[in-house]
């Protein structure tokens, strides 16, 4: 155990957080943008599920991983009508709608999957790492942290983004909003169903990005229920962050790194049963809501439809 | 207002019964003719593929027997579902407390039934089954009525730990010495449920049958029942009427719990005798669409199941000839929700165009119905 602090045991820490935190990173800001407009995105892991296998598909015979991408992210933002029509137009159960989402998505992914492949799982080529210059000289800390692929600096610059819009814009305030007391936002003459319907199809894009990145960037395959609870592990981490990006920046990072931990030890010669590992980040998450289960804050109409003329 | 509802219309006794029937048949046909239309896509032939699913899971002798099998632990799932929903509480971590109840009955099972008499070790398995599906509630639950931390979320999480603790059990303490695959000592097959005399179905469908009765009498008969729907209705008339929110949102949990437990132990005493490593028949989440389609009316869950354990068993065999996973069920369940809410909505718009009332009490059953 002397070796823990080891540099070695700190890079595949860090590399292994930003690797595994990436997808809750996306996913997490997309449900932060939805919460914030007062919809509960539940079906989050379903859309994370569509967007991986979208994009695996589309990488996979494009040959491009940017193209698998951005097929991902378009299959959540498909996925994610469904939901704003179901939930935010029509009014109905956000809960019920999330859950038969995801059930449909695990379903039709693995269908699909069997379907197309059989029981064999292609693989894609890793994704090329961008090196940045002095930075990833740094020793130990540099080679995991500035040596990553593209998308993964998009991602931490979509966190700048959603920053900004959501403090410094008109969309940002109407998007709170929505979330808090829609009723106003409907008599300043904004359209609550349109501002919800924009944060929803936000989160599904986002969504659908970490599912891609998951199985394009992450694993280079596509296994059917890949995503194992990223989705909701994303949706507890908006929550803690209590609307702030910042703060689901940290709590994907940390969560990631405990989801990589497991890999680290593993290097320096400790090993740990695949279930605990599995199980970590969930304990994790557990401990975190228990220990802060007062801080954890959420739009005060967050989960009801909004119904002009209603109270 | 809210006593007139359904009153103001006054419908033929047959008519008022085939709108909910109609609402439940009519998502399941959407949800197979959609399911249909992928089996298409995928080149496969739907018309086959269902045939398959009759064949096996109803028109064979033991194919029958075993969908009827099936629904024991389904049934009893659908039952503790139902507590809790009815009281607004979603308990959507069945599946932990299931694998988890499953991994300790049939950890202990073996050498209980070895040491105490037949018909006590039995049912000392099933109500260790119930505490510790019950037990696995209790930081959801906690978290709910203390903090009013969603449960949603937390229930699931604990069932991502329950499903992995259930494993590292069974590939740790529980193990068993004599096979080379991770799974627990096999139960006698003369010391498991007995069979009902003339088939191969354990009793534990009367058990279930038995539970499924028991809720629909508490939740529509008496005051507990009445103040988990208060409960679930509207929590701050639940604080007016005296009731101790904290205290039934809790108890109204671990109920939901041990009965999922329960399941767990009829389907391991019943039917398997052992569990493996990484089972997992992902009961949860299925149950939870047949629970509302049967819009939380535990006797309406009896068909519904039954359907359920016909193409669950049925949809084994068939997936496996035309070369698909069994996920393909859980696709058409999915499905068969989504229409459900859909169908929903269109009737509940008549309704209130017919009528032009406040929502009552029933629309608060329906989803989205409450917010209304």
């Amino acid at each position: 155990m002397s070796n823990l602090l080891t540099s070695t045991f700190l890079a595949a820490l860090i590399s292994g957080g930003i690797l595994a935190g990436m997808p809750l990173l996306l996913a997490g800001l997309g449900e932060m943008v939805s919460e914030r407009a007062g919809v509960l995105n539940i079906g989050l892991e379903g859309m994370m599920l569509m967007g991986g296998y979208a994009g695996f598909v589309v990488a996979l015979y494009s040959h491009s991983h940017w193209l698998g991408l951005f097929g991902g992210l378009l299959a959540g933002l498909v996925a994610s009508t469904v939901m704003v029509i179901f939930c935010v137009r029509l009014g109905l159960d956000q809960i019920v709608v999330g859950i038969a989402l995801l059930v449909t998505a695990e379903g039709i992914t693995s269908v699909l999957q069997r379907a197309q492949f059989g029981t064999t799982y292609p693989r894609l080529d890793s994704m090329a790492a961008l090196k940045i210059p002095v930075l990833s000289g740094i020793p130990a800390l540099g080679e995991s942290l500035f040596n990553q692929p593209l998308v993964v600096y998009v991602g931490l610059a979509l966190v700048a983004v959603a920053h900004w819009v959501l403090r410094s814009t008109s969309m940002g305030l109407h998007l709170r909003a929505a979330g808090e007391k829609p009723q106003a936002l409907d008599a300043a003459g904004v359209s609550v169903t349109a501002t919800r319907s924009v944060a929803l199809l936000v989160t599904g894009s986002l969504g659908g990005l970490g599912g891609a990145y998951m199985s394009i960037v992450g694993a280079g395959i596509f296994v059917p229920f890949m995503t194992h609870g990223a989705g909701f592990i994303g949706i507890v981490i908006a929550m803690l962050s209590r609307g702030r990006a910042v703060w689901v920046l940290i709590g994907a990072f940390l969560f990631g790194m405990s989801v990589s931990l497991s890999t680290a030890l593993q290097l320096v010669g400790v090993n740990v049963p695949q279930d605990v590992v599995n199980m970590l980040p969930f304990v994790a998450v557990l401990v975190a809501l228990v220990i802060f289960a007062r801080e954890a804050y959420l739009p005060a109409a967050l989960g009801s439809p909004y119904v002009r003329g209603s109270r | 207002m809210v006593e007139v509802e359904g009153e103001v219309i006054p419908r033929k006794r047959w008519g008022a019964w085939l709108g909910p029937v109609g609402q439940s048949i009519g998502p399941i046909l959407l949800g197979l003719v959609a399911g249909g239309i992928l089996l298409l896509l995928t080149g496969r032939n739907p018309l086959a593929f269902y045939g398959d699913i009759l064949k096996r899971g109803l028109f064979s002798s033991s194919g029958v027997q075993d969908s009827i099998t099936r629904m024991a632990p389904l049934l009893l799932m659908a039952a503790g579902l139902i507590v809790a929903f009815r009281a607004n509480i979603w308990n959507i971590g069945g599946d932990g407390q299931f694998l988890l109840a499953a991994a300790i009955v049939s950890g202990f099972g073996p050498g209980l039934v070895a040491v105490l008499p037949a018909g006590l070790g039995l049912v000392v398995l099933c109500l260790l089954a119930a505490l510790v599906g019950a037990l696995w509630t209790i930081i959801p639950a906690l978290l709910k009525a203390v903090y009013g931390m969603n449960e949603v979320i937390t229930s699931l999480m604990m069932t991502f730990v329950g499903v992995n603790l259930a494993n590292l059990l069974i590939k740790g303490p529980f193990r068993s010495q004599k096979t080379s695959v991770p799974q627990t000592d096999v139960i006698p097959h003369d010391k498991l449920l007995p069979y009902l005399p003339g088939t191969r179905i354990h009793v534990g469908i009367l058990f279930a049958l038995v539970a499924v009765g028991a809720v629909y009498y508490v939740m529509t008969r008496t005051s507990f029942g009445l103040r988990l729907s208060v409960l679930g209705a509207n929590p701050r008339a639940a604080v007016h009427v005296g009731i101790d929110v904290r205290r039934l949102t809790v108890v109204a949990f671990m109920i939901s719990g041990a009965f999922i437990g329960l399941a767990a132990g009829v389907e391991i005493l019943g039917v398997w005798g052992y569990v493996r490593a990484d089972w997992n028949p992902n009961f949860g989440l299925t149950l939870f669409a047949l629970v509302f389609l049967a819009r939380l009316n535990a006797l309406a869950t009896i068909p519904l199941v039954g359907f359920y354990a016909i193409i669950s068993m049925g949809g084994h065999y068939a997936a496996r000839r035309a070369g698909l996973p069994d996920d393909f069920m859980l696709m058409v369940v999915g499905l068969i929700l989504l229409f459900m809410t859909l169908t929903e909505y269109v009737a509940a718009r008549r309704e209130r165009r017919a009528t032009r009332l406040v929502a009552g009490p029933k629309a608060a059953l329906r989803p989205g119905g409450a917010h209304e």
